[in-house]
């Protein structure tokens, strides 16, 4: 029987000691006419550890090797050995939450190290455990938003039309059950920037928050301290999402315009985590130290033991389901714990100087991208704004023509901007420290063919 | 176990490094195209240290955490089941690791195939009628399925229900959802047998009941016996009915809740299908629905054109109806591809032995522990997966607590039972030993468990007191919660 111990000596010794002659019976509690669907005929009959592994084996070799430039809230990066070797360690890999603190005190201090790690590059005062990813962590951000911004009466909150459609619409989805209204904030055509000037139109009016990504969708840099200023003068609460790898060369939130944002969120994913189909990732999360207890999802807190030896422990539980149920901040259980570990060992092996590295390397190579795509006739920049790593270009032909021709070609290159923003013609293309010069020509070769 | 007591910022020393890691720096000239207004001041934090630092410091943590893979874990309502090496090597097979989440569907069939298969998989398990991976936890299934119970009433204008119902023993989770769901919560009341108390429901039904979420076997470690007058209530009222899947694992194989009357479920593949907790996480919480939610699953699934053989995605604008996405790209993939494996593995008569085999070892754990002089919350009934022991005569004789008890058989390397949880039960212990471990391991349980008791008689500073050889002793919770500090500073 895989994965179940018993013999049949140790089956009988257990019915014995219940005093019951048949497994069966300990189901006796249950309707016999509600059995009936349980036989499972449906289902395939069991099979071992090798022949299952090679169907998987079989499966993922079948998803062919691509060389890939899409970008949109996910990105390759060079993830060192010793990450996933110790983060898949049965220590961490089988533990539960660290409910039991004394048990568990490995779990607790990497958290309370990843809370630090995460703070000093957002430049925030504290950081929560990490929730599911930065798509559903931006709703949280915003029902925190609501809670913390007593100036406001509001469920409103300004949305930039730059923000990564995929997490404009995973934060409607979770939130709008609550009656929360996304307005959206367009972003100049030319610039393919989210300007102040766009936003004079909501002066005076009641929002809750305004959200800043930067870089944006398109791999535009905001101009973050003047739309951070205008939010606090209009009493609005600033919500950041960031790239974390960008935050090695770019300001931190915590020291945009005068006062800095107020909450931060962002996909995980860039620091350690393969891109694995779309998960699991994780997303930080980070806030002033005001806002703290308005904050959704686990803190780990540094105290002592009754021998004053230093300790690590879940702490301001009463914002938590499973002590305020329908009083909570959020139903969130669980953080995106070996996720969330994995970055942490990211973080102390890339360390400061090597974050920077790998970002200079993905903005320049993405700048080098650029310039050889936008020698091939009919291909330009679509955006003046400067750009972090990530860049959209105009096409002479239809962009999803375009990739899939590409795709044929076994390179994937770039997302199109059709479906989200109706520019049929444009693609969003990424190149990260991964990608060699020959890659980048290859590419380069690939798109000339196609589009001769 | 290991001595280390620094954190990794006390093993950063200036200009040390991982260096075979990083790239090379860039020249600034290469960075000219940043303005400088946007650029950092000053290098974040992080620390300085050697990659053998980093191993050795994280190592050494790792070995500071009770874990499956080393301990007897008996959480009641966790199903702490030993997780499969090989589920993580097939997730982690390179294919499927360096696909990224946004590549067209002709360069992901295989992953495709193995989504297709898991939901075909688990509809079959549950009995349900369409089944969507997309949740990423377990409360982020529950709340896909209080929206869809939502956007069920909503479609049919029937705007007067804005109460969910909830079983007072019922998990944190299950109001908290209810509430960012934009419902209110009206608890039900729980009976001395524990079953629901069915009357109470009846008062409690009517035209404002938008459903009622319940866990079947319920927390308090039994199967709800009315479960189809409660449906039938329910459902008579206008309301729909939610499976919580926190305790699948103790009915696989026996009862489908497709077949008990639930429009919708959630399954903690976490729990249920063995994959690994992770520390707090990451999990899975699929849903599976009743033809009636189908229009309304979340997005993006699996689906398949028989014709050609070829899968594809099924997302919002083939299915408009949907509540949309809950994540940025399409859910735990990795998480996915290991309950598959587990799944594949067990195949049909596996699924059967789950719910048999944990029930077996929740019966015979229960019968030992009553033997030994522990009481049961709910002695005439049977056990499901998982059973509660009540303390409360050993705090008022004794002055041990439940607490008490479970820190002290950390010092017996056994990990502690779920606390406190349900709170309807005095001084509770809930305890789930699951169909993975051996007889001796629980024997080895019980043994603890009469010694604690025979300490908690003669020598009770020894069990009020304890651990003792753990990494640290018990932690001060009030000095954390009033003295915030949550991230080191030098």
């Amino acid at each position: 029987m895989p994965y179940i111990p018993h013999t049949p000596d140790d089956v009988s010794a257990m019915l014995d000691a219940i005093g019951a002659e048949r497994i069966e019976d300990l189901f006796d509690e249950i309707p016999a006419h509600l059995k009936a669907g349980s036989s499972l005929d449906a289902l395939p009959e069991g099979r071992g550890e090798m022949e299952v592994t090679r169907l998987m084996a079989e499966r993922a070799e079948q998803d062919r090797y691509a060389l890939s430039f899409l970008g949109g809230g996910a990105y390759q990066h060079h993830i060192p050995a010793a990450v996933w070797e110790i983060a898949t360690r049965g220590e961490f890999y089988t533990a539960y939450t660290p409910y039991q603190a004394e048990a568990s005190q490995g779990t607790l201090q990497v958290i309370y190290e990843y809370q630090t790690l995460i703070a000093r590059l957002t430049g925030m005062d504290v950081a929560n455990a990490s929730v599911y990813d930065g798509a559903s962590g931006l709703a949280e951000a915003v029902l925190m938003a609501l809670r913390a911004n007593r100036k406001s009466k509001s469920n409103r909150v300004l949305v930039p039309e730059a923000l990564n459609p995929r997490y404009r619409s995973a934060c409607d989805a979770i939130v709008r059950n609550q009656d929360v209204a996304l307005d959206t904030v367009p972003f100049c055509g030319q610039a393919g920037q989210t300007l102040a000037d766009s936003l004079s139109q909501y002066e005076g009016q009641d929002y809750a928050a305004l959200v800043i990504s930067q870089p944006n969708y398109f791999g535009s840099l905001e101009d973050v301290d003047a739309l951070t200023d205008w939010a606090h003068a209009n009493s609005m609460l600033v919500i950041a999402v960031v790239n974390p790898t960008s935050l090695a060369l770019l300001t931190p939130p915590g020291e945009w315009g005068s006062e800095g944002a107020d909450i931060v969120v962002g996909e995980g994913q860039p620091l350690g985590i393969p891109l694995s189909s779309g998960g699991p990732y994780f997303g930080f999360m980070a806030c002033k130290q005001k806002h703290v207890r308005q904050m959704p999802g686990r803190i780990i807190g540094r105290t002592v033991d009754l021998e004053g030896k230093q300790g690590f422990t879940l702490t301001l539980q009463a914002r938590e389901q499973h002590i305020r149920r329908s009083k909570a901040t959020s139903n969130i259980c669980t953080n995106q714990g070996l996720a969330m570990t994995a970055a942490t060992i990211y973080m102390s092996l890339i360390g400061p100087d090597g974050l920077a590295s790998v970002a200079g390397h993905c903005h320049a190579n993405t700048q080098k991208l650029a310039d050889k795509l936008t020698a091939i006739d009919g291909v330009e920049r679509a955006f003046t704004a400067p750009t972090f790593h990530e860049v959209v270009l105009f096409l002479p032909q239809d962009a999803d023509t375009v990739l899939a021709k590409l795709a044929e070609k076994d390179i994937l290159g770039g997302l199109s901007l059709a479906k989200d923003y109706g520019m049929q013609n444009a693609i969003l293309v990424n190149a990260t420290e991964v990608h060699t010069e020959g890659d980048l020509d290859l590419f380069v070769a690939a798109m000339k063919e196609v589009l001769a | 176990m290991s001595n280390e007591t620094k954190l990794i910022f006390q093993h950063s020393r200036p200009g040390r490094g991982a260096n075979a890691q990083a790239p090379k720096p860039v020249s600034e000239d290469q960075l000219s195209a940043i303005p400088a207004s946007l650029r950092r001041k000053q290098k974040p934090g992080l620390p300085e240290v050697s990659e053998l630092d980093v191993v050795r410091h994280y190592t050494n943590l790792s070995s500071k955490n009770f874990a499956i893979d080393k301990q007897f874990y008996p959480l009641g309502s966790c199903t702490m089941k030993y997780n499969p090496r090989g589920a993580n090597r097939a997730a982690m097979l390179p294919g499927f690791l360096a696909r990224h989440p946004l590549a067209p569907a002709s360069h992901s069939q295989g992953y495709l195939a193995c989504l297709y298969d898991l939901q075909n998989f688990l509809k079959e398990v549950t009995g349900m009628k369409g089944v969507s991976l997309a949740p990423m936890a377990g409360a982020q299934g529950e709340f896909a399925g209080v929206a869809m119970i939502r956007a069920y009433h909503d479609a049919r204008n029937d705007d007067g229900r804005t109460e969910i119902l909830i079983p007072e023993a019922a998990h944190g989770t299950n109001p908290a959802t209810a509430v960012m769901c934009g419902y209110k919560v009206r608890e039900v009341p729980v009976g001395k047998d524990g079953d629901v108390d069915l009357e109470a429901l009846k008062q409690a039904c009517g035209p404002q009941t938008a459903g009622l979420m319940m866990t079947n076997p319920s927390t308090c470690g039994v199967f709800e016996r009315q479960i189809e007058a409660i449906a039938k209530t329910v459902h008579d009222a206008g309301g729909l009915l939610y499976y919580d899947g926190a305790n699948l694992n103790a009915i696989l194989g026996k009862v489908r809740p497709g077949d008990m009357g639930f429009d919708v479920i959630h399954m903690n593949l976490h729990k249920t299908f063995a994959t690994p907790h992770g520390g707090g996480g990451p999990g899975a919480g699929p849903v599976g629905v009743s033809q009636r939610l189908l229009p309304y699953l979340p997005t993006p699934m699996a689906g398949l054109d028989e014709d050609s053989g070829e899968y594809s995605w099924i997302d919002t604008d083939t299915l408009p109806t949907s509540i949309g996405h809950l994540s940025a790209f399409m859910g735990n993939a990795g998480v996915l591809l290991r309950a598959y494996f587990y799944a594949m593995v067990l195949g049909r008569e596996g699924m059967i032995r789950v719910g048999e085999y944990s029930t077996l070892a929740a019966n015979y754990l229960l019968k030992r522990l009553q033997q030994v002089g522990y009481t049961a919350a709910y002695p005439e009934r049977r056990a499901s997966h998982e059973f509660i022991l009540t303390l409360a005569k050993e705090a008022k004789e004794l002055n041990v607590t439940a607490m008490d008890v479970a820190k002290r058989l950390l010092d017996y390397n056994q990990h502690a039972p779920t606390t406190y949880f349900p709170l309807l039960v005095p001084e509770c212990l809930l305890i789930e030993p699951t169909e993975t471990e051996s007889k001796e391991a629980m024997d080895d349980f019980i043994a603890a468990m009469e010694a604690i008791l025979h300490e908690a008689k003669t020598d009770p500073d020894m069990v009020k007191e304890a651990p003792f050889t753990q990494p640290v002793r018990r932690l001060d919770d009030v000095k954390a919660a009033r003295e915030l500090d949550l991230t080191w500073s030098e």
